[in-house]
């Protein structure tokens, strides 16, 4: 589903209308977008820009320092990786390869029918229960194969 | 029929809103009605989903529980597989001193009344009848240093902010525990989020700030969710606003959230992103406590350094500081991880040997091989071999080793662990998480990936250049990501050079 320009213009200044007041709001705002759109749309920084009083390279440069922020859209679903010490004891590397030859996409990537992005993420405060993993927001320990292998059937 | 099931992200991680779900189906194909409490873990994830049931003569103890098992917990409790006995006569817990997290597991998490019925506020009550300076020196006295990494003593940081004069200050909690290994402010904040709210107020009150903010890391949903609701429920009853519990002071909190940066734990940078901006780190003086969000003065402080304040107002300082070794005062929560046998939360007073923390509390490896290392304090954290076993549990100890204690996390790894593989990885953590702003650090880390990929081809002469390296980021660096990295990588050097000689590694194959 594609957004126009004004449906995008109208939505994102209700969230900045929402966020009116309130102190370093731009971190809030683009979390808002990201909730919205599942990413932030390029036509919504110059609105952002404008209303904070920031140039629109201000606005991309705080976007583009952060991981979480996406200039496109993820795919149906996203899976998270931990990558971390902790999980690389339990064996997190050997999970990932495996996940990455299962989905035959790498770290950032999508699969070809967009409905799994594959992503990784250091520590989720799941390291005694490692390796652990993230499916749309909901954390899963203990990640060998077999649990991946149903993580990726379940969202299928 | 009571019954606890955490809500704890391990806990649901390792299945318990299944186990949930099955406790609540089964109370009602039965006809029982059953009040269902989500509380907080315990802290022994090797038990999780460990459900409790309340009885006449105390919580007793099931776990590892599966979906599957819960209907046999309507028949005879004793005989049931999981059956651990009492919760509180479980070794792990009677091992410990429990003052930071003693309602965490208990409780219900978003449960005011049983907050206060198990010694909440009763602190906060205390510090609203002292002046500012008596708060702060009640601090000092405690002996509490931060628990965010570097340790610094939390009065002298509360007395400069105190004493700054300006038209607002700010209490800002570090929630950005990016550390692996480290899971202790998570914990927290799900199973016992009161206990912030009311060391933050107490900060405000101390140092005159009327503002704070939990700045939260994005990774941590589950945590984000219980803090907000914890934060709308001490807003609704007065905890917070204009009034603290009427006593006419103001302290107001709010809680943001990050959006996946490492750095962003520094304090310099997460004030900034704070601000709304990049997650640069800025130079040091001007000092947060001086000039920090907004360019106000602030005190910025770990979860468990904050969380830590109610019970040392509720027992006293002197309390506080009896327990303890050396310079480092009191209990620290130990967060055990990666491959190990008994892994979770254990708060006890500094001084176990890291030994004892391995191999008794832990019980070892998962997998039952020996122990190869342990990297203490995060990423940023050195790798500890077992000759070291006996250094104890304390801020100068773990650095008379050339190691740190960090936020206190320790993550075992076993005798397959490739310790060059894990030099390389700290040197790309790097890389990806820096921040950007000085050379060493952003140009240095890349260098030392290629270094140890040099290293690992059988180029041996590359060794002393990534020794250089490390001397360079560690003087070269502005903060401690670029500064400490050498760290990880020189003690994986050191202690288990076989790891960075091919030759070597090949016979012993
Ligand atoms: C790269 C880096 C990451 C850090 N991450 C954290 C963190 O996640 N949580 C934290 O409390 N402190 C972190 N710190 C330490 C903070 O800069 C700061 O010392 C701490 O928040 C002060 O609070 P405390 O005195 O209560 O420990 C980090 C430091 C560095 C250099
Ligand atoms: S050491 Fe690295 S993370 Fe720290 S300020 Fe320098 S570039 Fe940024
Ligand atoms: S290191 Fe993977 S969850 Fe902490």
């Amino acid at each position: 589903m594609t957004q126009t320009s004004t449906e995008i213009a109208a939505r994102v200044g209700e969230i900045l209308t929402a966020h009116e007041g309130m102190e370093g709001p731009l971190l809030p705002i683009l979390h808002a977008i990201q909730n919205a759109y599942g990413y932030v749309p390029r036509d919504a920084l110059p609105i952002i820009a404008k209303h904070l009083n920031l140039t629109r390279a201000e606005v991309h440069g705080v976007m583009s320092f952060y991981h979480d922020f996406r200039e496109d859209p993820a795919g149906k679903h996203v899976l998270k990786l931990c990558r971390a010490e902790a999980c690389q004891a339990m064996g997190a590397d050997r999970v990932a390869a495996h996940a990455q030859n299962r989905l035959g996409i790498e770290w950032h990537q999508t699969t070809k029918d967009g409905r799994i992005t594959l992503e990784p993420v250091f520590c989720l405060g799941l390291c005694a229960c490692a390796p652990a993993a993230l499916v749309d927001g909901k954390v899963v320990g203990r990640v060998d194969e077999a649990r991946l292998d149903a993580i990726i059937e379940g969202v299928r | 029929m009571k019954i606890y099931v955490p809500r704890d992200a391990a806990a649901r991680g390792l299945g318990a809103d299944d186990v949930a779900a099955a406790v609540l189906a089964e109370a009602a194909r039965r006809g029982v009605t059953v009040d269902l409490v989500r509380n907080g873990s315990r802290g022994m994830v090797w038990l999780e989903p460990l459900l409790e049931v309340a009885t006449d003569g105390g919580r007793l103890a099931f776990g590892p529980m599966t979906a599957a098992e819960v209907p046999a917990l309507f028949d005879d409790l004793a005989s049931h597989p999981r059956a651990l006995g009492l919760t509180e006569e479980l070794p792990w817990l009677m091992r410990q001193t429990r003052l930071t997290f003693a309602r965490v597991g208990v409780i219900d998490p978003l449960s005011l009344s049983e907050y206060e019925a198990h010694g909440g506020l009763v602190g906060l009550r205390r510090a609203l009848g002292m002046d500012s300076a008596a708060i702060v020196a009640e601090v000092t006295d405690s002996g509490l240093r931060g628990r965010g990494g570097a340790g610094f003593p939390t009065g002298i940081k509360w007395k400069t902010v105190a004493e700054a004069k300006a038209d607002q200050k700010y209490i800002v909690c570090n929630a950005d525990e990016g550390d692996s290994g480290t899971f202790a402010d998570r914990m927290l904040m799900e199973g016992d989020p009161f206990t912030l709210i009311e060391g933050m107020v107490i900060a405000g009150i101390a140092t005159g700030a009327t503002r704070g903010y939990v700045y939260m890391r994005s990774e941590y949903p589950d945590a984000i969710e219980v803090m907000t609701e914890a934060v709308a429920i001490a807003h609704k009853v007065g905890l917070l606003g204009a009034s603290v519990l009427g006593s006419g002071r103001t302290f107001d909190m709010e809680v943001r959230t990050g959006a996946g940066a490492y750095v962003c734990g520094e304090e310099t940078s997460l004030l900034n992103s704070l601000e709304g901006k990049r997650g640069v780190v800025r130079a040091k003086p001007p000092l947060p406590a001086l000039q920090g969000f907004m360019g106000k003065p602030t005190v910025v402080n770990n979860v468990i350094s904050l969380a830590t304040i109610p019970v040392i107002f509720e027992r006293g300082a002197a309390f506080y500081r009896d327990f303890g070794l050396g310079r480092s005062r009191g209990t620290i929560p130990l967060q055990i991880a990666g491959n190990v046998k008994y892994g979770g939360l254990f708060e006890a007073a500094f001084g176990h040997t890291l030994g004892a923390i391995v191999n008794d509390i832990g019980g070892g490896t998962a997998t039952g091989r020996p122990v190869k290392a342990v990297q203490v304090g995060g990423p940023l954290g050195a790798y500890f071999p077992p000759a070291l076993f006996d250094t104890p549990f304390g801020y100068e100890e773990f650095g008379a080793k050339e190691g740190l204690i960090g936020h206190a996390g320790l993550v075992i790894f076993d005798d397959t662990a490739d310790m060059l593989k894990q030099a390389r990885f700290a040197m790309e953590f790097c890389a990806i998480e820096s921040c950007g702003k000085c050379t060493p650090c952003r140009i240095g880390a890349v260098r030392g990936v290629e270094t140890v990929d040099r290293i690992a081809k059988g180029d041996v002469a590359a060794i002393p250049l990534l020794t250089d390296l490390c001397a360079t980021m560690k003087s070269g660096s502005l903060c401690a990501l670029g500064g400490f990295t050498p760290y990880p990588v020189m003690s994986a050097l050191t202690h288990f050079p076989d790891d960075f000689r091919p030759a070597m590694k090949e016979a012993a194959e």
